[in-house]
C-alpha cells in the first residue's frame, strides 16, 4: 500500500465533469487546472509574485533539463526546487524519458531505461525507472511522474503493446525506488497509444497499484482529434473517482474545455508562454496576432474582458511595437497569455460548482465559433460528455 | 517644470549641488536631484515592467528617459495621440518622462549623415534622418514631461570647422523647436553641444542660455572625449548657464563618471550603466553609505569582479544562498539567491535579467541617494574621494592578485 501526500475531494459534478480541491504538500489547488511549464525553474519572463497574482496554482518543472544544470545534486543541497526557486506553492515534475525521447535523437529504450547519449560530453547514458524517481525525490515536487514508455501517438503495431506493457512493469520499480511518499506523490501515466484494448490494460494494471493520481499520456503527438478525444473519454471513465487525472501536454483552451467536460482535472502544456514569444495572444475568440498590421493601430488592450495587468495597460498597437522584438513584449504577452489560461482554469471550476458547466461550455464555443462551426470531434465529445450544444451548432 | 538649487556649494570647487525638480504640478513631491533618468526601450525598462518598477523607491524612480526615435515607424503619432500619449500607452501615469533622441545605447547620433536639414541617427531601423519639424510633431504626440531639442552631436575627434558647424545646427534646430512648440519652451530643454573644445562649449552654453527653455541637456559627452579632460569641458558648460534651471547628461554612466558631473553642477543624468552591466550578469554591490557608518570595508571575502559587482555567472555563486546584497530592500534581494540567478545566467533564462535590472536599478538608485545626501552634509568631496579611492584600491589589489 502506497501512502498519499495529496487530498483529493470533489466538490461538484455535472456528468463527467468534476470541479475539485487537491491539497498537495505546498499548496491547496482548485481543478481544473492549467499548469504553465517553468522547463528550467522559471516560467520564461515572469516573477514569482507574478504568477501568484494571476492565480498559477502549479507550476510544472523538466526533470531533464533540471537534471542537466543546475544538477539534482545541487538542488537537493539547496534544499530542494520549491527552495531554490522560492515558489510556495505546488511544483509537478516530468520523470525526464519523454524530454529524451523527444530532444535526443539517439534514446533508445530498453527494459533497463531509456539509454541516450550526454548532451555535455556525448557519452551514453541510462536513465532507469529508479533514477528518474530519485532525481525527482531530489528535486522534491509535490507530485512527480513515474517513467514510462514513451512511443509516438502515430506509431502503430506491437511497440505500442511493448511500450504499454513496459510501462506498467516500470511502474513498480517506481514505487520501489520512490523515498518520499509522504511528501511526494508518484503519478502513473496511461500509455497504449489509440488502442482501447491497450488502454485498457494499462489503465487496470496502474489502477491496481492504488497511486495517488494517474496521467494520461501517449497523446498530444500528432494524432487527430477524434482518436484523442476518445483515449480521453475512455481513459477518465476508467479511473477512480477520488483521484485526480491529469492530461499530459493538453493546453489549447478547447482542448482543455473538452477534456473537463469528460472528467479531466490536469494539464500542462509550453503553448500559451511559447505563442507569446511569437506575439500570439489567446483571447475568447482564438488567437490574437499581434504582430498583424491591423493591430499598428489598434487602441484596444488585447481582450477587454481581461482584467489582467497588460489589459489594463496595453494596447494592441503598443504591443504590435514590442512583440518578438523586445523582451518586455514577450513578458507582457506571457504575462496575458497565462492570466487567460488561469482564468479559463477558475471558470471551468467555479461554473461546474455552481452548476452552470453546460451554460459555461456553450459559452466558450459560441464566442469561439460564431458562425456554428464546431468540428466534428467537439460535437462527438460533447455527446458523450452530456453536453447539449446543439444552441452552438450552425443548422 | 521647476527646478530650485536647495543647497549649493556642497562641493566640487562650489559647483556641485542638490535640488529639487517640480515636475509633475505642485502636488505631486519633487524629484531631489542629483537623480538618476531610467533608460528605456520603447519606454519601458527594458526587463522591469510596471508593477517592478512600481516597487523600486519613490519618488527617485519615477523619471524615465525616453527616445523619440523608438516611435519612428509605429506606433503612428495619430494612434499615439488618440491613446493618449506616452503616460497612457505605457501604463505609467504616475512616471516623468524626459525624451531626448539618443539613447546611448541602439539610437546614436550618426555626425555623417547629419545635414543642415536633420540630424541623423543609427537606429534599429536603420539610418534615420530627423528634421526638427517631424520631431516636435512626434514629440506632441508623446506628450513628454520635458524633451530636449534636436541637436547635431559629433564625436570628439571632428575637426574645428565641423565642431563649429554643430554649434551652428544645434542653436539653429533649437529656435526652430521652440517656434514650433506650442507651449513656447515650457517643458523644453535646450542642447548644449562644443565637442571637446572649451572656447565652443562655453560659447554655446552661453547661447543656449539665452533662450527661453526651463532647462538644460548637454550633449556631445559619452562620444570619444578624453576623460581627462572632461572636467574643464563640464565647467565651461555649466559656469555658464544659468544656477536656478536644471542640467541633464546624457553619455556619462559608470559611478565615476557621474561622481564627476556633479562635481561639475549636472543634476540629472541618462545613464546606461544599468543595462550594460544586466546584460554582462553582472550585480552592483559596491557600499554607497561610506559616510554615515564610516565603513569602507568593501566586500572583502569576494574574488570575482572588482568588488563594486559581482559578475553571477561565475561558478562561485552556483551554491551561494545568500542575497546579491545583504540588507539590500529590492525585490530580487528579498526573494532569491546569488546561486538562482548563476543558474538562471547559465541556461540563458529571461528572469536573470528581469532580477538583476530590478537590482541594479534599486542599488543605483540609492548611490545617487547617497550623494544627494553628502551634497546636503557639505560632504560631496569627501565621499566623492572615498568612493574613488576605494573602488581605486581595490581594483589595483584585483589587478595585483590576479
Ligand atoms: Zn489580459
Ligand atoms: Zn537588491
Amino acid at each position: 500500500f502506497l501512502k498519499m501526500a495529496l487530498k483529493f475531494e470533489v466538490l461538484g459534478k455535472f456528468n463527467r465533469a468534476r470541479a475539485a480541491r487537491l491539497a498537495l504538500p505546498h499548496f491547496v489547488c482548485q481543478t481544473p487546472l492549467f499548469m504553465p511549464v517553468g522547463t528550467q525553474g522559471t516560467i520564461k519572463g515572469l516573477t514569482n509574485n507574478q504568477l501568484e497574482e494571476i492565480g498559477c496554482q502549479i507550476i510544472l518543472g523538466n526533470t531533464y533539463h533540471l537534471a542537466l544544470r543546475p544538477g539534482a545534486e545541487l538542488v537537493d543541497d539547496l534544499g530542494g526546487l520549491h527552495k531554490f526557486m522560492n515558489w510556495k506553492r505546488a511544483l509537478l515534475t516530468d520523470s525526464g524519458g519523454f524530454q529524451m525521447v523527444s530532444l535526443l535523437h539517439l534514446a533508445d529504450i530498453t527494459e533497463q531505461g531509456v539509454t541516450f547519449q550526454s548532451p555535455v560530453d556525448a557519452k551514453p547514458m541510462l536513465l532507469t525507472p529508479e533514477e528518474s524517481i530519485q532525481i525527482q525525490n531530489k528535486i522534491g515536487a509535490d507530485i512527480i511522474m513515474a517513467l514510462d514508455d514513451v512511443v509516438k501517438t502515430t506509431i502503430t503495431g506491437p511497440r505500442i503493446e511493448e511500450a504499454m506493457y513496459r510501462t506498467v512493469r516500470w511502474i513498480d520499480r517506481c514505487i520501489a525506488a520512490h523515498k518520499r511518499p509522504d511528501e511526494q506523490n508518484l503519478f502513473g501515466i496511461v500509455q497504449g497509444g489509440l488502442d482501447p484494448v491497450l488502454r485498457d490494460i494499462c489503465v487496470r494494471g496502474l489502477v491496481d497499484r492504488n497511486l495517488p493520481g494517474y496521467a494520461i499520456g501517449g497523446l498530444s503527438g500528432g494524432e487527430d482529434k477524434d482518436s484523442f478525444w476518445r483515449v480521453v473519454a475512455q481513459c477518465t471513465a476508467a479511473l477512480p473517482e477520488d483521484k485526480p487525472r491529469y492530461v499530459m501536454g493538453v493546453g489549447y483552451p478547447l482542448d482543455i474545455v473538452v477534456c473537463s467536460a469528460l472528467g479531466a482535472d490536469m494539464y500542462d502544456c509550453v503553448y500559451p508562454t511559447r505563442t507569446a514569444r511569437f506575439g500570439t495572444a489567446l483571447i475568447p475568440e482564438g488567437l490574437l496576432k499581434l504582430k498583424n498590421r491591423a493591430m499598428a493601430n489598434d487602441e484596444r488592450p488585447i481582450d477587454p474582458t481581461c482584467l489582467c495587468m497588460v489589459c489594463r495597460n496595453y494596447t494592441r498597437a503598443y504591443l504590435h511595437c514590442v512583440v518578438t522584438k523586445d523582451p518586455m513584449g514577450s513578458q507582457l504577452v506571457s504575462y496575458h497569455n497565462l492570466s487567460y489560461m488561469m482564468r479559463l482554469s477558475k471558470d471551468l471550476h467555479t461554473s461546474i460548482v455552481k452548476g452552470q458547466f453546460p451554460e459555461f461550455v456553450q459559452g466558450f464555443l459560441r464566442v469561439q465559433f460564431p458562425k456554428g462551426d464546431i468540428p466534428e470531434w467537439v460535437c462527438n465529445a460533447m455527446e458523450v460528455a452530456g453536453i447539449d450544444i446543439s444552441t452552438c451548432c450552425a443548422p | 517644470m521647476r527646478f530650485a538649487v536647495t543647497r549649493a556649494c556642497g562641493g566640487g570647487g562650489g559647483r556641485a549641488r542638490a535640488g529639487a525638480l517640480y515636475i509633475g504640478g505642485s502636488t505631486t513631491a519633487p524629484i531631489e536631484t542629483p537623480s538618476l533618468l531610467i533608460s528605456t526601450r520603447k519606454g519601458l525598462p527594458n526587463f522591469v515592467s510596471r508593477d517592478h518598477l512600481a516597487a523600486l523607491p519613490t519618488p527617485d524612480s519615477l523619471l524615465l528617459h525616453v527616445s523619440p526615435l523608438h516611435f519612428l515607424d509605429c506606433p503612428s503619432s495619430k494612434t499615439i495621440s488618440n491613446i493618449g500619449g506616452l503616460h497612457q500607452m505605457l501604463g505609467l501615469h504616475e512616471h516623468f518622462f524626459v525624451a531626448a533622441p539618443r539613447d546611448s545605447l541602439e539610437s546614436l547620433p550618426e555626425s555623417d549623415g547629419t545635414n543642415k536639414l536633420g540630424a541623423s541617427f543609427e537606429t534599429p531601423c536603420g539610418r534615420r534622418l530627423i528634421k526638427p519639424s517631424a520631431y516636435v510633431e512626434k514629440i506632441a504626440s508623446l506628450k513628454p514631461n520635458l524633451w530636449a531639442s534636436i541637436a547635431d552631436e559629433v564625436p570628439a575627434w571632428v575637426s574645428g570647422k565641423r565642431n563649429k558647424t554643430s554649434i551652428d545646427r544645434t542653436l539653429r534646430w533649437l529656435d526652430e523647436c521652440l517656434a514650433l512648440d506650442p507651449a513656447g519652451g515650457k517643458t523644453m530643454l535646450g542642447v548644449v553641444v562644443g565637442g571637446s573644445n572649451i572656447e565652443e562649449r562655453k560659447h554655446c552654453a552661453i547661447e543656449v542660455a539665452t533662450r527661453n527653455v526651463s532647462g538644460f541637456w548637454i550633449g556631445g559627452f559619452g562620444l570619444g572625449e578624453n576623460v581627462e579632460e572632461r572636467p574643464a569641458l563640464l565647467n565651461a558648460v555649466t559656469d555658464n548657464l544659468p544656477e536656478e534651471k536644471a542640467r541633464f547628461i546624457s553619455g556619462l554612466s559608470l559611478p565615476e563618471e557621474v561622481l564627476q558631473g556633479v562635481a561639475s553642477g549636472i543634476d540629472l543624468f541618462d545613464s546606461t550603466y544599468i543595462y550594460h552591466l544586466t546584460l554582462g550578469g553582472f550585480a552592483l554591490i559596491f557600499p554607497f553609505e561610506i559616510l554615515d557608518h564610516n565603513n569602507l570595508d568593501f566586500q572583502l571575502d569576494d574574488t570575482v569582479g572588482d568588488r563594486t559587482k559581482i559578475n553571477l555567472r561565475a561558478t562561485i555563486y552556483r551554491k551561494d544562498i545568500s542575497p546579491i546584497v545583504a540588507n539590500c530592500s529590492c525585490f530580487t534581494c528579498q526573494n532569491h539567491t546569488r546561486a538562482y540567478i548563476n543558474h538562471l545566467l547559465n541556461v540563458h533564462e529571461m528572469l536573470a535579467h528581469i532580477l538583476l535590472e530590478i537590482h541594479n536599478t534599486h542599488h543605483y538608485l540609492g548611490f545617487f541617494r547617497a550623494m544627494r545626501e553628502a551634497i546636503k552634509g557639505g560632504k560631496f568631496d569627501l565621499f566623492r574621494r572615498t568612493f574613488v579611492e576605494s573602488r581605486r584600491i581595490h581594483l589595483t589589489s584585483a589587478v595585483l592578485c590576479s
